[in-house]
């Protein structure tokens, strides 16, 4: 401030005259003429980011309609009649319903489980080393498999896993685990799905939770050591204690998406032989909408998806708002 | 670092404690890494040895037969290429509109600024689906358009919140009351104090955007139909996954099953992952500072 106070008398004119500028409206009307008077540039900045959001995010929003109307080539999105419910209640009553939502929600809700769990674990593990070197090694190593791209990971998943000749199925032999077809077995989909979902992520997810750890007021871990706690009583009452605030909050995130099993990556691992577990709601919208063209029937269906994530996206909030007063909103 | 000096545990329990860590960490790091490495080895091996578990952490038999069918492949060189353009583009795109949109919203004196966030952060857990979306892009005409990869994405909501995050902690609000004063304008201060002081968050967000471009495989699955258009991402998926045959013959629908045919198969498939990540990486261990502080910005709830 002092330093603008310094600078203020050459440049004064200047100054003046955008107090005029910007004044001027005020007699000419209400607030948001001045308002816009006074910052268009943001808006200017801000223009494309909201002509886009409003485009490809809201556009399609208004497309929803077509859950509730009969699709007709020839009147476009907004041109069929109305049919209300029909299409909800046809999936509904449909035979894959249960099929879909049960395979949907075991999956989502195994990848949940498994994937908030193990980056917590891997954090307060890397938390534990104190050579600097060494933790950043450890960091460095756990992220990468990040960045790798979904095909790649399937791809891999399919040549490690492939039956007698695979990496992972050679090592498995070792422990008298034989003749088992990983990617073709309805009991394994899910297992592999999951491992190779916290083989990819659990490093990446660990970040958020170091950078709590690293905020942890050292005093508490001098004042627990003169009281004698070893250390692991060290991780369950302090680091342990310092995660909840950010667990909470990716629990609600996470809660979001509880009906939103990754499509890319199940959509590469499925195949004939794996197909009654890992058929789910958008894999399948996908091939009955863009491959069958039954437009509303899929629109409806993932209508009926995004509606159910966002409904437990709102509960968690609510609850978690009650219950440990942190909340997205 | 210096406070974990003092904080040295030396019980017999506590070394315990430390060996049980390192063990179960350097596991951990093995098991992340060895893959990985696992194909690199692999791609230069001959395959007999590869199928028969005679490599293992150095390579068997050095055969260069998978990387001279890959760098004879049209096909991995057009998505290449297709990739990089998409990428470049994409993410220049995707910088215009977010590094604006963040330092607006980041302004205390914006009055519009919560209502706008509602806006952009409604988007996140909330959208039309796919068939509206593909209706949508049908009607504008973005479908099997090269520039469906670069236009619909333009904006991250994410990476929009991290930016800004980034300004409303890092640009004090002073040194904007103080350039107002000097006669700057909006414009004026973006470009010239905003822009320059904000060059790691710049680099993050870029990062991210362009490691999504990269590894983008929905958009060309969906929306392309010629082949010529299709990134890196889709032909790989045709190599690595739906075994599509490749111009020496090798390869195919595994039909020779175990025999000659599908050990060069795997040998392509190892060379494809080299080729196709190792750019990412290679780059990686130099980026990763970025890409974490970008988690750690983000994760300052604004």
């Amino acid at each position: 401030m002092a330093v603008a106070i310094d600078r203020r008398p050459p440049k004064a004119k200047k100054t003046s005259s955008k107090i005029t500028k910007s004044g001027q409206p005020t007699k000419a009307g209400p607030r948001l003429k001045r308002h816009f008077a006074r910052q268009w540039q943001l808006w200017v900045m801000l223009a494309p980011a909201i002509g886009f959001t409003a485009v490809f995010a809201y556009g399609p929003m208004y497309g929803i309609q077509l859950a509730f109307r009969e699709f007709d080539f020839s009147k476009g999105i907004t041109g069929g009649d109305w049919v209300g419910l029909k299409y909800f209640i046809k999936f509904f009553e449909s035979p894959q319903f249960w099929t879909l939502m049960s395979n949907t929600l075991t999956i989502s809700l195994s990848t949940l489980v498994f994937g908030f769990v193990a980056p917590i674990g891997l954090a307060i593990l890397i938390n534990q080393v104190l050579s600097r070197r060494r933790k950043r090694f450890t960091q460095t190593a756990t992220y990468l498999p990040h960045f790798i791209s979904i095909v790649v990971i399937v791809g891999m998943l399919q040549v490690f896993l492939s039956p007698s000749t695979g990496l992972i199925t050679r090592f498995l032999e070792n422990f008298g685990i034989t003749g088992i077809n990983f990617l073709g077995d309805t009991n394994t989909f899910v297992p592999v799905y999951v491992i190779s979902e916290v083989w990819q992520h659990c490093g990446w997810n660990s970040i958020i939770y170091l950078a709590a750890l690293a905020s942890v007021d050292t005093q508490l871990y001098e004042a627990a050591k003169i009281d004698g706690a070893n250390r692991f009583q060290v991780i369950r009452h302090i680091d342990f204690p310092a995660l909840v605030p950010t667990m909470v909050i990716l629990l609600i995130l996470n809660m979001g998406g509880v009906l939103n099993a990754g499509f890319e990556k199940i959509f590469l691992m499925q195949n004939t032989l794996n197909l009654p577990v890992s058929e789910v709601i958008s894999t399948y919208v996908y091939k009955i909408g863009i491959l069958g063209s039954q437009f509303s029937y899929s629109t409806a269906i993932g209508l009926f998806n995004t509606a159910i994530n966002f409904t437990f996206l709102v509960i968690t909030n609510q609850i978690a708002k009650r219950v440990s007063n942190t909340s997205l909103w | 670092m210096n406070m974990f000096k003092k904080l040295r545990y030396s019980t017999p329990s506590d070394v315990v404690f430390t060996l049980l860590v390192s063990v179960v960490l350097i596991v951990i790091v093995f098991v992340t890494l060895y893959p990985i490495y696992f194909v690199m080895i692999a791609s230069v091996s001959s395959p007999q040895l590869v199928q028969s578990g005679a490599v293992s952490f150095i390579p068997r038999g050095i055969n260069w037969f998978g990387y001279e069918q890959i760098f004879a492949d049209a096909r991995i060189w057009n998505g290449y290429r297709n990739t990089i353009v998409y990428t470049v583009l994409g993410t220049c795109v995707n910088m215009v509109v977010t590094i604006p949109a963040a330092y607006a919203l980041s302004r205390r004196d914006f009055a519009a600024r919560r209502p706008l966030m509602l806006f952009f952060a409604f988007t996140m857990f909330f959208s039309g689906g796919l068939i509206p979306t593909y209706m949508l892009y049908k009607e504008v005409g973005l479908l099997n358009n090269m520039w469906v990869f670069i236009l619909p994405g333009a904006l991250n909501v994410y990476n929009l919140i991290i930016a800004r995050a980034f300004y409303e902690h890092s640009l004090p609000q002073e040194l904007h009351e103080a350039a107002t004063l000097d006669g700057a304008n909006d414009f004026q201060f973006f470009f010239k104090i905003a822009i320059p002081l904000s060059k790691a968050i710049l680099s993050v967000i870029m990062l991210y955007y362009i490691v999504a471009h990269w590894n983008d495989f929905f958009t060309g699955l969906i929306f392309i139909r010629d082949y010529d258009k299709q990134p890196l991402q889709i032909v790989l998926r045709d190599i690595l996954i739906s075994n599509s045959a490749f111009a020496g013959g090798a390869g195919g629908a595994g039909g020779t099953g175990g025999g000659y045919g599908q050990q060069f198969a795997d040998q392509i498939k190892y060379g494809v992952i080299v080729v196709s990540t190792l750019p990412v990486i290679i780059l990686y261990p130099f980026l990763q500072k970025y890409f974490e502080k970008g988690v750690m910005i983000g994760s300052v709830k604004g």
